[in-house]
């Protein structure tokens, strides 16, 4: 986030710039699918930054976070299939209730540390699984059709063009939210105490209210994410809270590189990404394989996910900063 | 009454398939401080083992012999390959790690088994209902279960408590470092305690087999029960992950049993039947959570 030119600044700039025109590709070509494709990345891109904030800066490595895309998401549908169809109404509701979540959540979960913080989130994030499967009225555990996007009078969401563009610009406040609020007093107080919390309340820091307030942020914003996502899909599930959710997301932001406010959106291109490349990758590689050996493999390209699960490991084991900290290391040289 | 009886011993059966699968992850977090969560992929390996190798041989009893052996092994290489390099990382590097490894292992049986499910079919014998106590009939596979894994609980217990093996076992499980610089062998350790977990893991998931599907993806709700297990019951202690699975396995059974009725006393049939299962899973998580808030090291902590 620095003005100076460097490999991982124009990495950005390209990557934002290819963002903004993916909706003038597809009115050109006429076909949708990439631009509801990059609307999709652009809303979990939000949500790993909000993830960020509370794990990268803050240390706090909630393995929950998918429960604030489950509460955005049901407080549009709930409120859409009851008739209130305004977004005056279901967004601001969606934020408030993330937030009063995460601050329960919070200050429970963060009396205790390590693991045992990763599995109190996980917990908490589980009751609300159940609960979202309980409420027969709205789907259960199948699910619930939204039939209309939330209405903002003049605004209309339900432009293709104009939702995503609302995304995009809804990302960027975002990350420069998350900014500015890391290299401010009250960020730097929250990186201190992930570093030495002890040594930070003996300066005279309460740091149990400064990482409180910090998760009640993060909540909020992956909230809206939430509310985002429903939109989008225009459909809700229990699914949108299982566990194998928040461990996506946590992929997305540490494969992105934590170290970084950006890190997570270059995370979630790149775990979003990675779905749709790697299959027409792997299939020249079965063609030539096939052709050399006589052993029939067409079909492995519908198996890319057998790579990917190794390349995270990789990441682990190789490339500690992840993608951000592969760019940021090119500028050294 | 006879009702309740036979749902505890429901409770019993699911509380002790989770003890198998919370003894090897307790023993793997609590000695190598790995956060493993592709040890529910060994459970759906061990049950796809079970379920070729059932069908190859014709015998089940066979096929769980050989898939035991072959869950063994895939546990050992999965160590030495790529569980080995993560000893020593944050517990978010082994999160991301072994979701991966999570990933990999449903795509690699969708790759040799294919996407569809298996069964594997059980004799008549073994689903007729056999009379455990005066008027109380139970199936008798499900009291093999029961039986099987109270006997694999016992020869852990034996193996953990009466052997050197299981000597080394709990010292490395209250401190490593002291164990290594007395002279043993810790990769090797570390690798035997892996390959049993796994081993036990996948016991497990052969085990569950017949009475419900073997199918990608199995592990993973109850590897999360499991998680809960530990959690409740203390890292790395293998008396608290046994207590701690019965109280799992029989809070979640009793109460998908019998809130659904309790439920049904204020608000409609139909939500009673979905708010009743909902319920007595939130109640597991309510458990954990309180046990974190008040006594964040377990039940029955390993250490001191």
């Amino acid at each position: 986030m620095t003005s100076r030119l460097n490999i991982r600044n124009c990495v950005i700039v390209v990557l934002l710039l290819a963002l903004a025109l993916v909706p003038v590709y597809a009115a050109l070509s006429g076909n949708t699918f990439p631009m509801s494709f990059s609307a999709g990345v652009i809303i979990q891109a939000m949500a790993a930054v909000s993830l960020n904030l509370i794990m990268g800066f803050g240390g706090m490595v909630s393995f929950g976070h998918a429960a604030y895309l489950g509460i955005g998401g049901y407080v549009v549908g709930i409120l859409a299939k009851e008739g209130v169809g305004s977004g005056l109404v279901q967004w601001p509701l969606a934020l408030v209730l993330s937030g009063l979540f995460a601050l329960s959540v919070g200050a429970l979960s963060l009396r205790t540390r390590g693991i045992y913080f990763i599995m109190i989130t996980l917990a908490f994030t589980q009751m609300l699984y159940y609960v979202a499967n309980a409420l027969d009225r709205y789907g259960g555990d199948d699910g619930l059709t939204i039939q209309r996007r939330s209405e903002f009078g003049l605004v209309d969401l339900s432009s293709r063009t104009i939702f995503y563009y609302l995304c995009l610009a809804l990302l960027l406040v975002t990350v420069y939210v998350v900014w500015r609020l890391v290299n401010s007093r009250f960020g730097l107080v929250i990186q201190g105490a992930r570093s030495n919390d002890r040594r930070m309340n003996a300066i005279g820091f309460p740091t149990f209210h400064y990482k409180l307030v910090c998760f009640v942020i993060a909540g909020v914003i992956c909230g809206l994410s939430g509310v985002l996502l429903a939109n989008h899909t225009s459909f809700i599930s229990p699914a949108l809270m299982h566990w194998t959710r928040s461990g996506d997301l946590i992929v997305m932001t540490v494969l992105g590189g934590m170290g970084s406010v950006f890190g997570p959106v270059f995370g979630a291109v790149a775990f979003l990404m990675l779905e749709q490349i790697l299959p027409p990758l792997i299939r020249p590689m079965a063609s030539l394989f096939t052709i050399a050996t006589g052993i029939d493999v067409s079909r492995a390209p519908e198996y890319w996910q057998i790579l990917l699960g190794p390349l995270f490991l990789l990441v682990v084991l190789f490339a500690r900063g992840g993608i951000d900290g592969v760019l940021a290391g090119m500028r050294r040289g | 009454m006879l009702y309740f009886i036979e749902q505890c011993l429901n409770g019993v059966q699911l509380g002790m398939l989770l003890f198998l699968l919370a003894a090897g992850l307790t023993l793997i977090f609590g000695i190598m401080d790995l956060v493993n969560l592709a040890h529910g992929s060994l459970y759906m390996i061990g049950a796809y083992f079970a379920a070729s190798f059932t069908a190859e041989t014709g015998s089940f009893v066979v096929g769980i012999g050989l898939a035991l052996l072959a869950t063994l092994l895939v546990g050992i290489v999965l160590e030495i390959i790529a569980i080995r390099p993560l000893y020593g990382r944050d517990h978010l590097d082994h999160v991301l790690a072994t979701f991966g490894l999570l990933i990999f292992f449903n795509e690699l049986v969708r790759l040799f088994w294919g996407p569809e499910g298996r069964t594997i079919p059980l004799s008549s014998e073994m689903l007729t209902a056999v009379q455990v106590l005066p008027g109380v009939y139970y199936p008798l596979y499900r009291l093999i279960i029961i039986l099987a894994t109270l006997t694999v609980a016992a020869l852990l217990y034996f193996v953990v408590m009466r052997t050197r093996l299981g000597m080394l076992i709990r010292a490395g499980a209250s401190n490593r470092e002291v164990v290594g610089a007395l002279g043993v062998n810790i990769k090797l350790l570390y690798t035997l305690v892996f390959g049993l977990g796994a081993a036990l893991a996948g016991f497990a998931g052969m085990i569950q087999a017949p009475i419900s599907y073997v199918q990608i993806g199995m592990g993973e709700n109850i590897l999360i029960l499991a998680f809960v297990v530990i959690i409740i019951g203390g890292i790395g202690s293998i008396r608290g992950a046994f207590v701690a699975a019965l109280m799992v396995g029989l809070i979640d059974t009793i109460g998908r049993a019998f809130l659904p009725d309790l439920v049904r006393l204020f608000v409609s049939y139909s939500a009673g039947s979905s708010a009743g299962p909902a319920l007595s899973s939130m109640i597991i998580y309510a458990l954990m959570a309180a046990v974190l808030i008040f006594r964040p090291e377990g039940l029955f902590p390993a250490k001191k």
